[in-house]
């Protein structure tokens, strides 16, 4: 197995130590960049810390108190904002949760079949249809919008989930199966053949040997559809019109339409928790994610 | 490979017929079959994605010469679309704003990207923190929550405007004011340079410190090293960025429709392309129409991705 560990892609060094081993300058232009760096942090982080804060403030004072610990506590905004919308919050976060838990399912399922097919298999037609996949990364979804809601219109499937994770299960997005296949290609082809050689077919060999070993593409790929797909916005607004099927992105814009003074801080409340969810998965799977944009460039 | 097993395929070597008749190039035959059915069976899931792909991408080339609002038929019209875009004031507003949007966003984007991932590569302590902290924006930049929070700190007593009131300055209706409006969403995707920074990131690390050394011996300063070491080496890495952040950029949508709730106001100076699509296409179901801006929007789109790929001769740089 030592043979396979070294021929991963996936091994970068450890940052901070080569990082450190790296850090050059004198003393003065690394406290220079320090510096810097912090102040470029501050501004960066600035508007979140801001809504956790304005989320924890009476609604009255939010523009006033500019301080990022509030002067006076106001919890109540995450209760009443729970309710403050036609159903209950919880009614859209496990309707977000279904439909990124199913779009997840579907992304692994299908994209990584493509993915072995490209990568590891021989059949008439594969550069052909590599290419034309590899063409589907650039082309423009907007194209499609319209024929592919008046499908979706004949097929009687407005105000239904299937329109946003149908295309989930055919393999639409030709980002995670280029990333799988850069994965799945870096594997040693030694491995195939001594499969073959114990009597596997291809399927045997994709379950048994190549999907343990792509794990790792599999996470990043799994944490890529759940962030892209929880802040989804355009299709649940074109095809959800029923405000029990609502998302969370389209339940926070109806504090838009109720735009009160008094909801201010209970927006920001449901806000901070429709976002929290995202920052959990970026913290858990940051080492998945960076890779993942390294090297596809995804996003 | 052992001798006997090479000696039965050697050319030239006629292949002895089989007792049952079955020869060996017939066994080959068979199993580039079963390697075919097995190829298209872990790709049928893609074909089918495939097809709800490339019809669409005819049909609403079809529909873009109709009239059609999803009730009646689609009726043939010619090009009776395209002459009314060419009237269409909304649509060059709309055209304006998101060339606009996207001409200065991009490059401001990038160009910070890739400062702060120079400052990141000179080697850092605490570099996992500050790549965190800078990358997070860009994986919330599209949210809902997040153009909310920005309506409201670049509000009227918004936080930009309290903080800009302390320095002597009177801040502008950032929102209100049709002048300021598309800024306001210009540093929203400023503030997402996290996703091109990681990717520089992972370039500048492939760059071998030798050529670097190399140049500092030949007595170049750090500009210089700058312009003739980084940035070629960098350049397809920077080709890729502008690329892939033109193309989404032109198709930005969300941010104008939550910033302006979904009008593109004020006076339109909020009104992207991919938003005027929207309202003819899912509130006047004007759909012919829609469909031939969608087309006009992707031959621009294909237009100026060209463009940049003629352009990269000059100045894209491949090491191999």
């Amino acid at each position: 197995m030592s043979i396979i560990n070294s021929q991963l892609p996936e091994t970068p060094p450890d940052d901070e130590d080569t990082y450190l081993e790296r850090s050059a300058g004198s003393r003065r232009s690394r406290f220079t960049r320090h510096v810097l760096l912090c102040a470029i942090g501050v501004v960066m982080a600035y508007p979140l810390l801001w809504m956790i804060s304005s989320s924890l403030k009476p609604s009255g004072i939010v523009f006033t108190d500019l301080a990022l610990w509030p002067s006076t506590w106001d919890l109540s905004n995450y209760p009443r904002g729970w309710t403050a919308l036609s159903e209950p919050f919880s009614v859209y976060l496990l309707n977000s949760f279904v439909i990124v838990t199913l779009s997840i399912v579907g992304n692994l399922f299908s994209c990584s079949l493509a993915a072995y097919g490209f990568a590891r298999l021989k059949f008439a037609g594969r550069k052909l249809f590599f290419a034309l996949m590899l063409g589907t990364l650039m082309l423009p979804g907007h194209v499609l919008l319209v024929p592919q809601y008046i499908v979706f219109a004949k097929l009687d499937w407005l105000n239904t989930y299937y329109p946003l994770l149908v295309p989930h299960f055919l393999a639409t997005n030709a980002f995670y199966i280029f990333l799988m296949v850069q994965f799945m290609r870096a594997l040693p082809t030694e491995l195939d053949d001594a499969a073959r050689i114990d009597g596997c077919g291809p399927f045997r060999t994709f379950w048994s040997i190549i999907l343990p070993l792509s794990l790792p593409a599999f996470a990043t790929t799994a944490i890529f559809t759940f962030i892209s797909v929880w802040n989804e916005f355009f299709t649940p607004l074109l095809y959800l019109t029923d405000p029990q099927l609502y998302t969370v992105p389209l339940a926070l814009r109806q504090f838009v339409d109720s735009d009160g003074q008094s909801q201010w801080g209970q927006m920001f409340a449901m806000s901070f928790v429709s976002l929290a969810p995202v920052i959990g998965f970026f913290i858990a799977g940051q080492k998945y994610l960076v890779r993942g944009i390294a090297t596809t460039g995804l996003k | 490979m052992s001798v006997s097993s090479d000696a039965s395929t050697r050319a030239g070597t006629p292949t002895p017929p089989r007792v049952d008749g079955v020869t060996a190039a017939s066994i080959r035959a068979r199993k580039k079959l079963r390697n075919d059915r097995a190829g298209y069976l872990f790709l049928l899931p893609w074909f089918l994605g495939m097809l709800f792909m490339v019809v669409p991408f005819f049909a609403s080339l079809y529909l873009a010469f109709t009239d059609y609002n999803l009730l009646n038929p689609p009726g043939w019209i010619g090009l009776e679309n395209f002459r009314t875009m060419l009237g269409d004031a909304k649509l060059h507003q709309s055209l304006k704003v998101t060339f606009v949007y996207s001409f200065v966003s991009v490059p401001l984007s990038l160009a910070v990207a890739l400062g702060v991932a120079m400052i990141l590569n000179r080697g850092i302590r605490g570099l996992p923190v500050y790549r965190a902290v800078f990358y997070l924006p860009s994986l919330l930049g599209g949210s809902v929550a997040v153009v909310l929070l920005w309506r409201y700190i670049f509000g009227l007593d918004g936080v930009v405007n309290q903080f800009l009131g302390w320095v002597g300055v009177e801040g502008p209706g950032w929102t209100s004011d049709p002048q300021y409006a598309l800024t306001t969403l210009i540093i929203l995707h400023i503030w997402t340079f996290g996703s091109p920074m990681v990717i520089f990131l992972a370039g500048l690390r492939q760059i071998p410190a030798l050529y670097y050394e190399a140049a500092a011996i030949d007595g170049a300063n750090r500009f210089q090293q700058f312009r003739s070491v980084t940035l070629p080496l960098l350049s397809p890495i920077i080709f890729f960025n502008l690329i892939q952040s033109l193309i989404a950029s032109f198709q930005t949508f969300t941010q104008s429709f939550v910033m302006s709730n979904g009008t593109g106001q004020p006076a339109d100076s909020t009104l992207f392309y991919n938003l005027y699509l929207y309202q003819k296409g899912f509130t006047e179901f004007d759909m012919g129409y829609a469909s031939a801006m969608a087309w006009v929007l992707l031959v621009i789109i294909a237009l100026l991705t060209g463009l940049n790929f003629v352009a990269a001769r000059y100045w894209v740089f491949y090491d191999n």
